[in-house]
């Protein structure tokens, strides 16, 4: 038996060897080097990713349970509770409001933001303008601004009896006052403050892609006739279509998110803006407030999936729109 | 304490870990020895209680207080409740004592019955049942008491010949008469924004929010009492008598400042805050009995007031119940507590002390005596496992529905449903709704 395995032994790692050399030289280092290279990033993604998005599932099937009175050590106790928590946030309305709140949210906000950042980026690019790098800068500069902050100063200007925008109406016009924070105007109150902060972002990011567009274009589209009103509608526009698709993708993921300005307008008077307004802002209440992170993190699961759900249709629908755009 | 909400308006309770980072753990978690040097972190939101602190951490060079400034109520209770999760709570915390059984529910508060049991003679009993949330242990040691009463702008009382109303029938007929007199005037603002206002009003006319029986707790929010005091401001707001504005904002400062409002229902506590938020009337209010709705009672409500308690994160229990026996109890605590944190104290050695200073906002030289009586006549409150829910839900309920006092029903009914509904979700048994 000995015998036997000694003299096959070597030939199969010979022939192993002589098969392995060819890749040897063409690939000298050992295979573990790519997988070196990549452990950092997967370490990364698992530890701030996977691992706490896990966690979170694992948080929205479990529940408290209260024995006796609640009062006391070991009267409250964590145990599973299926996908109960799921259950309370499909049929839990006041949830699906706050989504539907988001929805109209953007629906006011997205297309004039970045119809002004268009307009804007347009307009700084056309080389008539005077002034540009001032321009660039005083309508990017509120994006500097921390959203709370920028929030907190347009809720102060919101305040009834306090805001110079009711003064000033009131002096020039006579006109009662706005009540900033009504039912249905607090949306564009809101939205207001989105349009203001994230204008300048949008306009940058446009800007930049007119800037990269090649000047010959224009100048053949001169030599055509073209003024420079058709330039930016024909020429230019069409040729930032990936640009503008790609703000239209971010702001709205970011519209479901919106937490910032509606939670500092909640704060600074509770009229029109609930505890609940926004989905984020019920999972704040229902974690941090309410103290229960169970129903938190299946919100937040509900959310997350959500997003998936509408990035990745946006994205299929605007892919097969920016290849279709350049195959004609 | 109550402070303004436009102060605590940063959400920071992202920040509850970060804060407590120097937090120390030295040491054996039992019984270490008291000649052991520790660092105990301590939150609160006293005005100048660093000073406070640091006249204990000159004489106690082996328990030192780490003092870490919280914006107010709500936002130190949501960061506690979030610390609490990640075992990373302060030694010590200043508790409004609407929240201990939300605290003392989710057991993150300590016994200290063994440490501080000696003091319960020191304290009013209705304030002392608060702080053992009518079990046999000890999660606090009161702090300051905040009984309801009534402050008027004596100078505008006398122009329009008012007198300070003993009924809230003749506070309801002195609002709508002023408001005819000079319409930029109001006796005052709804009751609407602030839950802790709303339910010690409910609490003076009878309400009993929270009761507990056996292992059954029953809510009663939406209960008769309840519903005449909504009706009563829902009805007085309708007719436009007082003004609807949300409290607690910029604007709202501006009225008291401005002189728009007469008078304000607020707790003992109101001189500390109209001092900052209307500095210019300095010597024009006065305090008096809140109105009552029956001539001849003498019954009040309490808004917030809070107790000091020790965390069950804590490694030193009895090193930190020590130091809450000095501040709210020791002759020299609760006078800094006094002089340099203007709260009314709710010790009663410090309350008939001849040290307290005057009230030089008020300019009432009977201002403490008052106090003492006010604080003798609220009607004992038990509070409920989830008060934070039952307030933030008021705010919604309160403020999106209609001024009226159908619509103040309204809120009223939702409260008691989102209350009723949040406590069953977390497994509490619940009677009578």
């Amino acid at each position: 038996m000995t015998t036997v395995t000694s003299v096959h032994e070597p030939a199969a790692s010979l022939s192993g060897t002589r098969r392995a050399r060819p890749r040897d030289r063409w690939n000298p280092a050992p295979r573990r080097t790519p997988y070196t290279f990549i452990a950092a990033a997967v370490l990364l993604f698992v530890a701030v990713y996977v691992v706490p998005l896990g966690y979170t599932v694992y948080l929205s099937t479990q529940k408290t349970q209260v024995s006796g009175r609640g009062l006391g050590p070991g009267a409250r106790q964590q145990v599973s509770a299926g996908f109960s928590n799921y259950a309370t946030v499909f049929g839990d309305g006041e949830f699906w409001q706050s989504v539907l709140r988001a929805v109209i949210y953007g629906c006011i906000l997205i297309p004039i933001m970045l119809g002004l950042a268009t307009l804007f980026a347009l307009i700084l690019d056309s080389q008539r303008v005077r002034f540009q790098r001032f321009g660039r800068l005083a309508i990017f500069l509120p994006y500097a601004v921390p959203t709370l902050i920028g929030s907190m100063i347009w809720g102060m200007m919101y305040l009834p009896g306090f805001s110079p925008i009711n003064s000033t109406l009131h002096a020039l016009f006579g006109m009662q006052g706005i009540n900033f924070f009504g039912q249905r105007i607090v949306f564009l109150s809101v939205a207001n403050i989105g349009v203001w902060g994230g204008t300048g972002f949008n306009m940058m990011v446009l800007y930049t892609a007119l800037r990269s567009l090649p000047q010959e274009v224009y100048e053949a589209a001169r030599l055509d006739g073209a003024n420079e009103r058709k330039i930016a509608l024909r020429i230019k526009l069409p040729m930032i279509r990936p640009a503008v698709i790609m703000t239209a993708i971010f702001s709205t993921i970011a519209t479901l998110q919106v937490f910032n300005e509606p939670y500092a307008m909640h704060q600074i008077a509770y009229g029109g803006v609930s505890t609940s307004w926004t989905p984020l802002m019920t999972v704040y209440q229902d974690t941090y407030t309410a103290n229960n992170v169970y129903l938190g993190a299946a919100e937040s699961i509900v959310i997350a999936v959500m997003m998936f759900v509408l990035s990745a249709a946006v994205l299929r629908i605007t892919n097969r729109q920016i290849f279709g755009g350049e195959a004609r | 304490m109550k402070f303004p909400r436009s102060a605590k308006a940063a959400a920071c309770a992202f920040a509850a870990a970060a804060l407590v980072a120097g937090c120390s753990s030295s040491g054996t978690p039992t019984a270490s020895a008291s000649n052991e040097k520790v660092t105990l972190t301590f939150w609160s939101w006293v005005p100048n209680m660093q000073k406070i602190v640091n006249v204990w951490n000159a004489s106690h060079p082996d328990i030192q207080i780490k003092f870490t400034e919280a914006a107010g109520g709500d936002a130190e209770l949501s960061k506690l409740l979030t610390a609490g999760k990640a075992k990373d709570m302060p030694d010590i915390a200043q508790i409004e004592y609407q929240s201990l059984p939300t605290m003392v529910s989710n057991n993150y508060l300590a016994d200290i019955s063994k440490y501080d049991d000696n003091l319960q003679s020191d304290y009013p009993a209705g304030l002392w049942s608060q702080v053992t949330v009518g079990t046999s242990a000890l999660y606090g040691v009161p702090q300051d008491a905040a009984p309801l009463a009534f402050f008027y702008r004596k100078d505008i009382f006398k122009k329009y010949n008012l007198a300070v109303p003993t009924t809230w029938a003749q506070y309801a007929t002195e609002a709508a008469q002023l408001h005819k007199d000079d319409p930029s005037i109001y006796m005052g603002d709804t009751v609407g924004t602030d839950a802790g206002l709303f339910a010690g009003l409910t609490q003076q006319a009878g309400a009993q929010w929270w009761s507990a029986s056996g292992s059954s707790w029953s809510v009663g929010i939406d209960s008769a009492a309840s519903q005449k005091v909504a009706s009563y401001w829902g009805n007085l707001v309708q007719s436009g008598a007082i003004d609807s504005q949300t409290a607690w904002t910029a604007a709202w400062d501006k009225s008291f400042s401005s002189g728009e409002y007469a008078s304000w229902i607020s707790a003992v506590w109101a001189p500390g805050d109209l001092s900052s938020s209307a500095a210019n009337t300095s010597g024009d209010w006065a305090m008096a009995e809140l109105p009552q709705w029956t001539a001849g009672q003498h019954v009040s409500g309490a808004w917030g007031g809070s107790a000091t308690s020790v965390t069950s994160d804590s490694q030193h229990p009895q090193q930190a119940a020590e130091f809450i026996a000095w501040l709210n109890h020791s002759t020299q605590g609760t006078s800094l507590l006094v002089s340099d944190g203007s709260i009314y104290p709710a010790s009663l050695t410090a309350e008939s002390s001849s040290s307290l200073p005057a009230q030089t906002f008020m300019a009432q030289s009977d201002f403490y005596t008052l106090a003492k009586q006010y604080s003798s006549q609220v009607v004992a409150a038990t509070w409920g496992p989830d008060v934070p829910v039952a307030y933030s839900k008021f705010s919604d309920a309160f403020a999106s529905t209609v001024k009226t006092a159908s619509g103040y029903l309204a809120g009223l009914t939702a409260l008691q449903t989102a209350v009723v509904a949040d406590m069953k979700a977390n497994g509490f048994t619940v009677s009578g709704s």
